[in-house]
């Protein structure tokens, strides 16, 4: 498998006619969608890298005729900030997004699930939903939109957190299966996809699967908005090609001095400089060595960091966000941080560090949901890799 | 009091009575005082008819839907790492100074109330902070006075 450089791509915020992309994709089969999608080989860019098109053809699949699509716009892992950015730049190409998967599922209803955080989106939002509506009238499409305003969970970007969330519960997660697809929103098929997925599937419409496939590599075709900070002198938010290795990564973002990289944000892997080489940034199959899927988090940490006050950090947003569901999260986040700040502290021996390694494994094993089971993702990475900033 | 009981009247008319409804109906009357105090969500839980058990289950699981009294705005700052390495402990302790009060206090005037929050979603200008609904970003212990100031004079 060839590696990639790093590969800047401008397409995502490049001017396109949206009305034309619908006007084409609308006239087309809905089989033929799906298709192109399945061709395109677009993984949800949320970070679990779901293939899309597989997504909609299960929902669409589904009998009866209520259905809903969810745009999940519940941007909270740290690091993260590519979906406000698409939100406040490109709205109508998020809305086409959603406007397809109705048209492909027979949904007649949606919802942009927005965190609280970005309230202040909603006047530009409202007003293009106004558009928007115009035009579904245009196509005759069947299909609304509207805002539902998120409470101020990190865990409600989990799926099945945030229909529970949206039918005026608890954000707690459900058990899966069933599947939103096949049991969502009020118990009725539901597509529940990040804003930049949406994005990218007007993008293969526009562009075409196979154009959309000589980005990247097999098994992560495409590009993919990277959300960049920490120690860089570029922070920001740039369109790259996946899969290529972060060794490549820090050359171009990094500021010379970078100790560590944070691929996923929070529940994800801390990657530390002797590694940069074999790891590489795409979903699983595909990439030789080590690859790593992200939603896009990247934060880069330089020499005068301290990587105990980087985990301290994450152990502390993990024990504030669980939702106290299941024991293994619930008391796991508790005790991990607990435990850190006794070894530092001289309060437990540093073979302690042992235990907790032990206790973050077994949370990965048996906690419910995403959340506690990722815990261990940045938990095992950073203390195996920086064991002894951990006790000094 | 009636004032208020009436609004909660409204707010459930406005959204409907089902259970889907209730983060909305929260959202809304928690904006008229920027909380909601124990007797709203047992009224809420009235005008629902939903257990008070459950609405204070769900009231209390979002950061945002705030049970305790607050001031006239809230200042939410991001806590998260990349903000936290670019200096957000020395914005919260100018807040600190200038308006005279601890995290989780509210000024005597009743004017802010100053309170930290994870990851705000702008890593990239940190430190970043809420006041409200409005982000300010790239702070700095400066700015963050000036910002202060600024509410004093116009609000």
């Amino acid at each position: 498998m060839a590696k990639k450089k790093v590969k800047r791509v401008d397409l995502i915020f490049k001017g396109c006619d949206c009305n034309k992309v619908l006007t084409d994709a609308l006239k087309m089969p809905k089989e033929e969608i799906i298709q192109m999608l399945l061709d395109s080989e677009l993984k949800g860019r949320g970070g679990a890298g779901f293939p899309t098109g597989l997504k909609w053809k299960m929902a669409a699949a589904e009998k009866g005729n209520r259905k809903y699509i969810i745009c999940n716009a519940d941007e909270g892992e740290p690091g993260t900030f590519k979906d406000r950015e698409i939100l406040d730049q490109i709205p109508l190409k998020v809305l086409g997004g959603m406007a397809l998967a109705a048209y492909v599922t027979g949904a007649r209803e949606g919802f942009i699930y927005l965190r609280h955080e970005y309230r202040f989106l909603i006047p530009k939002l409202e007003k293009t939903l106004e558009t928007f509506h115009q035009w579904m009238e245009d196509f005759e499409l069947d299909f609304t939109v509207k805002l539902f305003i998120g409470g101020g969970a990190y865990i409600c970007g989990e799926e099945t957190a945030l229909i529970e969330s949206m039918e005026g519960k608890r954000g707690e997660p459900r058990n899966k299966p069933p599947y939103p697809t096949h049991d969502g929103y009020l118990g009725k098929p539901t597509v529940v996809n990040n804003v930049e997925t949406l994005v990218y599937s007007m993008m293969v419409m526009h562009i075409g699967s196979g154009e959309f496939k000589t980005m990247g590599v097999k098994g992560s075709s495409g590009s993919k908005l990277f959300s960049i900070s920490g120690d860089t002198p570029k922070a920001g938010i740039h369109e790259l090609e996946l899969g290529m290795s972060l060794d490549d990564f820090v050359k171009e973002f990094g500021d010379g001095n970078t100790k560590s990289v944070q691929v996923g944000g929070a529940s994800g892997f801390c990657v530390p400089r002797n590694r940069f080489k074999e790891v590489h940034v795409g979903y699983e199959d595909g990439l030789k060595g080590y690859s790593i899927p992200t939603g896009g988090s990247m934060m880069l940490f330089n020499s005068s960091r301290s990587m105990y006050n980087v985990l301290h950090n994450y152990l502390v947003f993990f024990e504030e966000e669980s939702c106290g569901q299941c024991t293994p999260c619930r008391v796991g986040c508790q005790q991990l941080l607990k435990g850190v700040e006794a070894v530092k502290y001289g309060e437990k021996s540093h073979k302690y560090l042992d235990d907790l390694l032990h206790l973050a494994a077994t949370m990965k094993l048996t906690a419910k949901c995403g959340l506690g089971q990722s815990v261990a993702n940045s938990f095992s990475s950073i203390v195996e890799n920086f064991r002894e900033e951990m006790i000094y | 009091m009636q004032k208020r009981e009436s609004a909660i009247k409204a707010a459930v008319q406005k959204h409907g009575k089902e259970r889907k409804n209730l983060l909305p109906i929260l959202q809304e009357v928690k904006q008229i005082k920027n909380y909601l105090s124990r007797s709203d969500v047992a009224e809420i839980g009235v005008e629902m008819g939903l257990a008070l058990a459950h609405v204070y289950g769900v009231a209390s699981f979002y950061h945002f839907i705030d049970l305790e009294e607050r001031g006239q705005n809230i200042i939410w700052v991001c806590k998260t790492i990349s903000c936290s390495m670019k200096g957000s402990n020395d914005i919260v302790m100018t807040l600190k100074e200038r308006l005279k009060i601890k995290l989780g206090e509210t000024t005597s005037d009743g004017k802010f109330s100053l309170l930290e929050t994870n990851c705000i979603g702008w890593c990239h200008k940190g430190p970043a902070m809420l006041i409200n609904d409005e982000p300010y970003t790239d702070l700095t212990p400066e700015k963050v006075i000036q910002i202060i100031d600024d509410y004093y004079t116009n609000n």
